[in-house]
Formats: structure tokens, sequence, C-alpha cells
């Protein structure tokens, strides 16, 4: 590639000098802050070598957030573009960056690290286990999928970003029709997290097969395992086409492959099947430990064990199966032959059956319970009627014929914002309300939280509902304007008000995070709403020391913790405490990471040589890892004795 | 507790009516042809289905939220139900018999729409589809009247009551035809034909577009259908074909360079089909940019221009590149896959 | 690993502590993913197979004889890598590393031929940029081609190991995984064999 010196960085757009110096500024002040008050050394060793899943899970929450907020200021642009009719604020090619940054953002480093944060934290608790079965892995999927994230989001300052969609269709992606660095950016970048992603997906299917406490059969296991546990399998299996269409297309674009090309008689549909053959699983990834999240808290704050949970369990295998069966859905207007179409649509409406099967439990969870309005059910509660909306557009989108007319449109945008944010972000936000005084030993204030929740709620409505009928109005996705004869004004301007709302919600939000961890009461006890079901809140602390149970507990049915409670056993009691083998932290999966995303970078501009030097460092980590032999170490009765005793304070 | 719910179901019954209400009937659901409104019969039936289960599990939920809120009195609190097969059997039974119910109709609309239209009348039986070539190009329409032998650029017309097979292909980038009001859309491939019968049955103008993201000039690739009582298409035919200028293959090859089409619409005698179909060669537009000294050039590039060459400097148009379609439409093969594996 | 240390003793080595048990059941798991990373290559072949463009076809290219000892070797040192295992429950770390070492020796010859057969191609002007058939091909074999090459790197790093530290549950486990990858490997080059080049060379 002939990228000229003065093209390396983006200069002479506002916007994004005004990004490149608020970064710039908050990264000097970030370094400053850490050098004033000593604090790197901290950093390193507590976490970011840590291998404790707790710690992880936190990181990956974090950057979550962080991504949130990213993918958010995208979603805000791309709303003001569209507020009226032959609006300049972006100008066509910087739209088509932002809305395929926000698509790629929002999906692979927003809901799923967000979910996987969560399942990281709290999955080894709700099985009784110490840590995970491989927690040196655990550490390198986190900096894999943080290196993938630092090179994706550095592409709006650094030789421009992808523009060809979260799709990255063929052939407007091959190098003839998107030119300049952008879709390679897009290609390493969700490959080296994709690899983090599929560590992750192998760890955890070990962990809870494996891993279990005493009396734990699969099928005492809470739903939020349940759910993890398929959607680790789901990653297993669809993960690697991922990791195949990507590598192919990074061969098209940099190695002269002609595979999805218009030359040398490749095939460009190839790509759209390998990228939805994963992509529809993809979206069943960020969904089912959503359905487990609503599960627990529907469950905890109904004070009702769940409702069918064997036909709960059913559902989410029968989902994963169908999950790989659908994905032509995708594109019935390629001219597949009726015979296809028709199979594809009724095997896509036939998830609704399932999915609808679980809508009904969740309600007759409740039906007969004792029904708290907190805040982490407020959203749960919220998730019902508006994942239904999109749940029942998807059947309408599933119907083939009917289709042709919703594909390509707001129609289709709307279904699945009413799916990914009821659902994956609703679910995000309550787990996060739900355990965080599990994550730092302090409730989030529920009043503010509960502005935040409304604000949100029905922002979300505003904006996205009016769009079903834009949809249907003929309004195309992904166009940066439109003319005033279109007759699309009214609603989108009603749509971009709503988008603020959500916008101001999510600061309401981030600001309850600050002002709860100044003003709210620190919890005492290890349950700290006073109705846990599971084992997460037996521990003796708020915040589960490093060993997590000094004793590992036993289980005997489904809600394990109620049952104790109601049996009055005291988890703490048992005080036969014998030393505890823990994993030590490692420093070499971040480095091997930095050196991923250093040869990731050069491949990026095509500079092999660093690609190469890149590939070498990678191997070398790799054999010092070979030939490491720390088993870990033991901690002491006395230590274990020293902790319980703090915690019981 | 009423009030918690609220705020959400007055969005909805306060939406619909202002939606309704505030612009007119959407274009999908005002179907101008018999395939907008085979469709549009569609999207209603389910539109019906969708709102009772909707409407059901409001219900429900309201119900539920309220009765068995927390209150100081649990009498009707009993944490030992959790099950019932007979509950369970219903709902899975219910959205089984939904899906059925909405699979027939589905799957009767997705074969009716691979065939033309039923004609109405005896005499228009014996008519064949019009068969217009829809070609897309970054970021313009190219539609071709192969037995008229004409070419236009960004609109077209068509006659009323009469089908009209579009044989769609792409020259780069992959598109999608989409005219609303008479019908939904189907991709354009390059090196591969797709089709995609219509009819209007109304005399009218017709917004139709690239439904399917191709990059910057995307917005921009849209044009009119002016659908004709049959005496006024035929005439538009012969004006045509008595005023345009002849197409060259040096002016179609100008058309292949990236761009949104400067002049808005054009039309020419003669077509492209005589040098190049895009379905049957992919590669035939990037050769045309090697031959006019087109580069692709990054678009955070400083310097975007472009130093393309003049006819007279191409040696290779001073020849006669014509090829030989005639057995176009024996052999061009029909694209029916399943997703390809 | 944060578990009990219990060891027993009645299991093979490689299964007899915990943090082998779960090793072996997650190197199981990695191996279903290569599973559907494979399949998908070679879904992908199939999908590509009849665009040559103008290009030539497989029969054109393809060497029976050629193929036939790359093949050979790879099932001989699947063969000799089962010995290896053999000896390593027979507790002969010597029986093992000269078992291991053979093993790699034929895998190595399996990569040099692979090398050459590429090689000749190049010459003879079929590339990777030649058709989306030989993308494809030098695609598929080529990712299996890498694992062997990491395969041999990885074996001969376990073998330093196991001189250095003798046969425990530790490297014993570690031997075991990497002759389920070797025999794994084994396999998908058996679906090459018959899928690209004995399909190749008929039609
Ligand atoms: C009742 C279950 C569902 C059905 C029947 C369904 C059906 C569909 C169909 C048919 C499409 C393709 C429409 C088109 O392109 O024209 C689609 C798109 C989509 N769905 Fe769903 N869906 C369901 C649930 C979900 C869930 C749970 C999620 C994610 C959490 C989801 C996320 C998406 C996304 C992201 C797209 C569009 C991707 C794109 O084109 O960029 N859907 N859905
Ligand atoms: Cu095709
Ligand atoms: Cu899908």
């Amino acid at each position: 590639m002939d990228l000229k010196w003065n093209e390396f960085i983006i200069t002479g757009d506002p916007l994004i000098l005004g990004a490149q110096i608020s970064i710039l500024l908050g990264g000097i002040a970030v370094v400053a802050a850490l050098t004033y008050f000593k604090k790197w050394s901290w950093l390193w060793k507590e976490w970011l070598t840590s291998v404790d899943h707790k710690k992880l899970g936190i990181m990956y929450i974090l950057s979550a957030l962080l991504m949130l907020f990213r993918g958010g200021i995208d979603g805000l642009m791309i709303r003001t573009q569209l507020a009226k009719p032959g609006m300049e604020f972006l100008d066509p090619q910087h739209y088509n960056e932002v809305f395929s940054t926000h698509g790629v953002i929002m999906i692979l480093f927003m809901a799923m690290p967000f979910l996987i944060g969560l399942i990281n934290y709290i999955v080894p608790l709700q099985i009784g286990a110490r840590d995970v079965a491989f927690p040196y892995l655990n550490n390198l999927s986190f900096w894999t999928f943080f290196v993938g994230m630092a090179l994706f989001n550095i592409s709006f300052i650094i030789g421009g970003s992808p523009d060809a969609g979260w799709t990255g269709y063929t052939p407007l992606a091959t190098n003839e029709f998107s030119p300049g660095p952008g879709q390679n950016y897009y290609l390493l970048a969700i490959q080296i997290a994709g690899i983090g992603t599929l560590m992750t997906g192998i760890n955890f299917f070990v962990t809870i097969l494996k891993m279990r406490t005493k009396g734990m059969t699969l099928m005492k296991m809470s739903m939020f395992t349940w759910t993890s546990l398929i959607t680790m399998l789901i990653i297993i299996f669809a993960f690697p086409v991922l990791t195949v269409a990507l590598a192919m297309q990074t061969f098209d674009r940099l190695f002269g492959s002609v595979l999805f090309t218009l030359q040398g008689d490749g095939n460009p549909m190839l790509w759209v099947n390998l990228f939805w053959v994963w992509g529809h699983p993809e979206v069943y990834i960020v969904i089912l430990p959503a359905f487990g999240i609503f599960s627990e808290i529907i469950s905890t704050f109904a004070r009702k064990q769940l409702f069918a949970y064997k036909a709960m369990v059913v559902s989410i295998v029968t989902i994963s199966v169908l999950s790989f069966l659908v994905w032509v859905h995708h594109f019935f207007t390629m001219g597949n032959s009726a015979e296809a179409n028709s199979f594809f649509s009724i095997t896509t409406m036939a998830i609704s059956i399932p999915t609808g099967v679980k809508i009904f439990n969740w309600l007759f969870t409740m039906y007969r319970g004792r029904i708290t309005f907190t805040t982490p059910m407020l959203w749960s509660l919220a998730f019902i009627p508006n994942f239904v909306i999109g749940g029942v557009t998807g059947v309408m989108l599933a119907m083939a014929a009917a289709d042709y007319q919703y594909h390509n449109t707001y129609f289709l945008v709307s279904h699945f914002h009413y799916v990914l944010i009821s659902g994956t972000v609703f679910a995000c936000f309550a787990g996060l309300i739900y355990w965080y005084p599990k994550m730092f030993g302090h409730k989030l204030n529920e009043k503010i939280g509960k502005w935040a929740f409304w604000i949100f709620v029905i922002g979300f409505n505003v904006c996205f509902f009016p769009q079903y009928f834009l949809g249907l109005d003929g309004m195309p996705r992904r166009i940066s304007t439109y003319l005033p004869e279109d007759g699309w004004t009214g609603l989108n301007m009603i749509s971009t008000i709503g988008a603020f709302m959500m916008g101001l919600a999510f600061l309401i939000f981030v600001y309850n995070i600050y002002y709860s961890w100044r003003y709210s009461p620190r919890e005492k006890t290890g349950d700290a709403w006073g109705l846990g079901r599971n084992l997460e809140w037996a521990t003796t602390s708020s915040i589960p020391p490093h060993y997590n149970f000094a004793v590992l507990p036993e289980v005997t049915g489904l809600d394990p913790y109620w049952d104790m409670k109601e049996k009055g056993l005291d988890q703490q009691k048992n005080t036969d405490y014998k030393p505890i083998h823990m994993p030590s932290n490692s420093s070499t999966p971040a480095i091997m990471s930095a050196l991923m995303g250093m040869a990731a970078f050069g491949l990026v501009f095509q500079w092999y040589w660093v690609g190469i030097v890149g590939a070498v460092g990678i191997f070398i980590t790799m054999i010092v890892r070979s030939f490491d032999y720390n088993d870990g170490y033991y901690v002491s009765v006395e230590e274990i004795k020293e902790t319980e005793a703090k915690a019981n304070k | 507790m009423l009030k918690k719910l609220k705020p959400l179901s007055l969005l909805l019954f306060l939406a619909l009516p202002l939606m309704l209400a505030g612009c007119s009937t959407p274009e999908v659901l005002d179907p101008k042809g018999p395939v907008a409104s085979q469709q549009s019969d569609l999207i209603i039936l389910s539109i019906i289905f969708m709102l009772t289960i909707v409407a059901v599990v409001f219900v429900l939920l309201t119900i539920i939220l309220v009765k068995y809120r927390e209150r100081k009195d649990h009498d009707k609190y009993s944490p030992e139900l959790h099950g019932s097969m007979l509950l369970e059997t219903i709902w899975t039974i219910i959205p089984i018999i939904i899906v059925v119910i909405l699979a027939v109709p589905t799957v009767r609309t997705i074969y009716s729409l691979e065939e033309a239209p039923q004609p109405k009348t005896a005499e228009a039986a014996n008519e064949d589809p019009l068969v217009v070539h829809a070609t897309s190009i970054n970021w313009k329409w190219v539609f071709t009247y192969p037995d008229e032998d004409i070419e236009t650029v960004n609109y077209l017309h068509i006659p009323i009551h009469r089908p009209v097979e579009f044989k769609l292909t792409s020259a780069d980038s992959m598109a999608a035809l989409w005219i609303p009001s008479l019908g939904g859309q189907k991709y354009n491939m390059a090196g591969m034909q797709t089709t995609l019968y219509l009819q209007a049955d109304h005399v009218g103008t017709y917004d139709g577009r690239n439904a399917n993201f191709t990059g910057e000039g995307f917005n921009e690739q849209r044009f009119k259908v002016y659908a004709d009582e049959e005496a006024d298409y035929q005439q538009w035919v012969e004006d045509v074909q008595n005023s345009a200028p002849e197409l060259t293959q040096y002016k179609y090859d100008n058309l292949l360079i990236p761009g949104v089409y400067e002049d808005g619409t054009a039309e020419f005698n003669g077509t492209h089909l005589q040098w190049i179909d895009h379905s049957k060669n992919a590669d035939y537009t990037l050769e045309a940019w090697d031959r006019l000294g087109y580069e692709p050039k990054n678009p955070h590039a400083k310097d975007k221009s472009q130093n393309l060459l003049r006819e007279d400097e191409i040696p290779y148009y001073q020849q006669d590149n014509t090829v030989d379609n005639s057995d176009e439409d024996m052999d061009s093969e029909e694209h029916a896959h399943a997703g390809h594996e | 690993m944060a578990h009990d240390h219990n060891v027993n003793p009645n299991a093979p080595l490689e299964y007899q502590s915990e943090a082998g048990r779960l090793n072996i059941t997650g190197f199981w798991t990695f191996l279903g993913a290569e599973i559907a990373l494979f399949s998908t290559l070679f879904a992908s072949y199939f999908a590509l197979q009849s665009r040559v463009g103008d290009g030539p076809t497989s029969i054109e290219m393809f060497e029976a004889g050629l193929v036939m000892i790359m093949t050979m070797l790879l099932l001989t040192s699947s063969f000799t890598c089962g010995l290896a295992i053999h000896e390593m429950r027979a507790n002969n770390v010597k029986g093992v590393i000269g078992w291991m070492i053979i093993t790699l020796i034929l895998g190595a010859g399996f990569i040099g031929y692979e090398l050459y057969e590429f090689v000749h191609y190049v010459h003879e002007g079929v590339t990777l940029g030649t058709s989306a058939h030989w993308s494809m091909f030098f695609i598929l074999l080529g990712t299996h081609g890498l694992h062997v090459s990491i395969g041999i790197g990885w074996i001969i790093l376990l073998l330093i190991q196991l001189a250095r530290r003798g046969l425990t549950p530790k490297t014993a486990s570690k031997v075991f995984i990497s002759s389920l990858y070797w025999h794994f490997l084994d396999v998908v080059w058996i679906f090459i064999f018959t899928c690209v080049y004995l399909m190749g060379m008929v039609n």
C-alpha cells in the first residue's frame, strides 16, 4: 500500500481532531495520576497480570463500559446526522466509518465482553469453585480481547476506520472497492479478539463441566450457569468459522488470493455465507447469557424458584441447535431457490417456539410470588415486553416473502435493536447492578438507578419504535441522508430525541457508580440483597476472598443457598480449613498479546517485517511459557483463618 | 403498581395512532401492483397475529405484577409452585400452531413470487413479460431493454398491467434493486444473474433505489420508475430510439468509474450487452478501470484526483469488441442456490 | 490450579493429577473447535472447487506418486507416535524420546515434500492468485501444514523437558496431549487426501 506519511494520522476533520485531543489529554492524565500515586506496580501486579477470575471479570466489564461509551457516541453521531434531511454533520465517507465501527464495537467489543465479564465473575462462584479450569488462559483471553479492542479503536485516528459495515461484505470489502487500511483493521482486530473469545469458550466449558462442587449435578446448576455452558458450546463451534472467514478475507487483501474477489473467479457470496454461519450463532451468544441473568434476577426478586426449570434447559439447548440452521435468513434476497427460502423461513420461525416458552416461564416464575421492584428487577421486567416486540418482529422478518420488503430497511434495524438492547444491554445493566455488591462491596443507589432506568427505557422506545414505520415507509438502512420529499423527517427527529435520552440515562448510570462509591453503605454479609438463591451469595464477605470459599460448599438441590438458609445451615460455621492451592499470576499473556497487537498493526499497513518480528516474539513467549513449571502456591490455614475472621466482622 | 407500567403501555397506545395519523400509509402497505400486494397481505396477516401475541403478554405481565407484588400479607405466596405440565404444554403447543399458520401462506407466497404475476385479462395472457436488465454500477443504475435495443441510466419506463422480468446483475459491489411500491428487493451480484418479477397496475411515478450498502455514493443510487399506459410506454420507446445518442463502449466504460452520475439521467440507443454481460464476466469492470487509467484511492488520501485517458489514447476502443450475446437467454444460468453449499 | 491435588496412583500417569485431567478435557474441547475450523475450510474448498477461472484444474497439476509418499509418511508417523505413548505407559523415557524423534523426522519429511509440491506449482505458474480454486487449495493445505509444523516445534520443546525432568504427571500429560494433536492432524490429512487429491484426480 502506498500510504503517504501525511496520510498516516487522520487530519482535517474537527470531530476527529477533538477526539484526538481528548484522548491525548486523557492519556496524559491517567499516566500522571498513576505515577503521582505510585500505582504502577499495584496496577501491574494486582490487576494486569492477575489470573483471578474476579479481577478479570471486572476488567472485562470496565472495558465493555468504555466501549459502550465509544459505541454510544458513534450511535449519537449517526442519529444526529439523520435527524433532518440533508444534514451535513458527517459526510458519507465519515458516516460509513461511524456506522461500521458502531456495529463492530457494540457486538464484539461491548456486548460479548460485558457478558463474558459477568460470567467470569459469577459462574465460578455459582458452581462453588475457587477458580476456572485454566486461569492462565483466562488472563490471555482478556488480553487478546483488550488488544483487539485497542487496535480497532485506534483506526479512526491512524489510517482510517473500516467502512464496509460490520458485515464486511465482499466484493465491497475487497481492495478494489475499499482501498486503504480500514478494512484491514477490521479483519485483524476481530481476529485477535476472536481467538481470545474461543479460548474463553473452551475454558468455561471445561470449568463448568469439570469443576462443579460436590453434589452439583448438571440439572442442579443455576440457570445463568446453564446458559453460560451452552453459550460456550456455541462459541466453540461458531468462532472457528469466523477465524477462517477473516483469515480468508485477510489473504485476499494482503497476500493476493482471489477467494472473494471479482477477479480469478472468486465467490463473494461465500463470505456472506461464512459470515452468517458465525453471525447468527453470535447473536445467540449475546442473548443466552442475558436470558440466564434475567432468570436469576426474576426468581430472586419474586422469591420463587424458576418456573419449569427443565423446560428452560431444554429451550436453550434447542435454541443453540437451531441457531446453526437459520443463517440464510440474513439473505433471503440473494436469489436462493424457493425450497431453500421456505426451509430457512420455517427453521427461523421455529426458534420463536422455545423463546416463547421461556417468556411464559418467566411470567409464571412471578405468579404467586412476592415481587419487589429493585432496579435490577425493573430492568428484567422491562425486558419482557420489549423483547417480545423484538421477537415478534423477528418472526415477521422470518417470513421470507415479506422479508423482501423489510430487508435492508429500518424495520430490520429496529428489530435487532429491540432484541439486542432490551435483551443484552438491559441484561448487562441488570446483572451489573444485581451483582455490584458482590464485586465492589456496596450497592448502587436505587433512586438514581431508577431515574437512569426510566429515562433509558422510554428513550429506547422513542428511538426505535418509530423505526419500524420508517422501514415500512421505504427507508433503507445505512443511508447517510435523505430528501425532504421522502417523508421520513418527523419520525427520524423523534428517533434522534430518543437516542439522546438513552445517552443521558447512560451518563446518569455512570454518575451513579461514582455517587455510590462515595455514599452507599458498605455491605456486611455475602448476601447483599438478603434474597440470594445461588452459591455466589454464600461467601463470607460481600466481596469474596481471592480463594472464594474457605471450605467448598455442598449442594443437594436447585437454589442451594436459599436451601441452606431455609434449613438454617451456615456455610461459615464449617471451619475445617485445609491449605488451598491457588495459581500464580503471570506476565506472559500481556506481553504475548502486546506482540500480537504489534504484528497486526504492522500488517494493517502492510509493513510485513513488523508482522514477522511480532510473530517471532510471540513464538518466543510461547516457548518461555512451555518451560514454565510454576505450579502456583498454597494459602496456609493461618492465612485463611485470618481472612475469614476479618470478613466476619 | 400500574403506575410503573403506565409509561410503557401509554407509549405504545399513543404511538400507534400517532404514527399512523402523522404520516400517510407506509409505502410498503400501499401496494401499486400484484407483487407488492401479495407481500402487503402477508405483512398485514402477520401484524394481526403479532399484535395479539404482544397483547396477551402485556396483559399477563400487568396482571401478575399487580397481583403478586410484595404486600404486608402474603397469603397468595406459594414458593413451592414451580412447574405445571398443563400450562407448559399449552404454551408450547400454541406457538407451534401459530408458526404453522404463518408458515403456510409464507411458503405459498415465496413460490408465487418466483413466477410472473398471473395476468388478469385474456389478452394480457398472450403477452410475455417485458424483459429489462437492471445493472447496478457504483453508484448508478443502468436499465437495458434488449428487445427494444435501448438503455437508460437512473430511470425507467414500464407499461402497466404487464409483468416486468428484471434480470439483475452488478458490475461491481453487491446491490439490491428495490421499488417498495411495486414489491420487495433482490440482490444484484457481479458474475451472476437473479430474476425479479414486478408489475405496476396504476399509472404513476415510483421511487426505486439500491437498498444494499455499496459505499460512498450509496445514498444517491436512486431512480424513478414511470408506469405508463401501454400506448404512452410505446411512444416513449420510440422517442428514445429516434432521438437518443448511440451508446459506445468508451461511454459505457466510463460509467463503470465509481461515482454518482453527474447528469442525473440519460438514455442511449443500443445496449452494453453487445460488449459485456456482467452476469457472465465478473471482472470486466476492473479491466475497464485499467484501460481508462482509473485507480482506487484511499478515502483519506490527500490527493484523490484521477488521470483518466481519452478515447483516442486507448487503442482498444479503435477496434470492434462486440461479442455475441444472442444465446444469452438460453445459457444464462438461472441463479438458484441455497446459501451455496 | 485451584483444586485438590489428590493424586490417583492407579490411573495412567497423565491422568493422575487434577491438572492433567483438566488439560486433557480442555484439549479435547479444543479439538472440537479445530474440527469446526477444518470443516469450514473444507466447505469453502468445495464451494470454490470448480472456480478455476483461466487457471488449470486439479487434474492438470496433481501428481499421484508424491501424494502417496506424503500420506505414507504421515500415517507412519501417527503409528510411531502411538508407540511413543505405549512406551510412556511402560514408564520408559528413552523409548518415548526415541519414538517421538522418529515421529518428528517423518513429520519433517512430510513438510519437506509439501513445500516441494508448493514450490513446484509456483514454478508452473500456479499461485495463490491464479484462481479461487487454487487460493483455497493453498490455504487449506497451508493451514494443515502449518499445524504440522507447529506440532513439530512443540514436540521438540516437550522432548527437551522430558530429557530434563523425566516422566512426571505433568510432562506425561503434555506428551499425551501432543500425541492427540498429532493423530488429529493425521485424520485431517486423510480427509485432504480423499477430498482434495483423490476427488481432484478423478474429475
Ligand atoms: C424470535 C427470534 C428471532 C427471529 C425469528 C429473528 C429473525 C431475524 C431475521 C429473519 C433477520 C434477518 C432479516 C433481514 O436481514 O432481512 C434477523 C436479523 C437480525 N437479528 Fe434476529 N431474530 C430473532 C432474535 C434475535 C436475537 C435474540 C438477536 C440478538 C440478540 C437478533 C439479532 C439480529 C441481528 C443483529 C440482525 C441483523 C444483522 C444485520 O443484518 O446487520 N435476533 N433476525
Ligand atoms: Cu450467488
Ligand atoms: Cu439471524
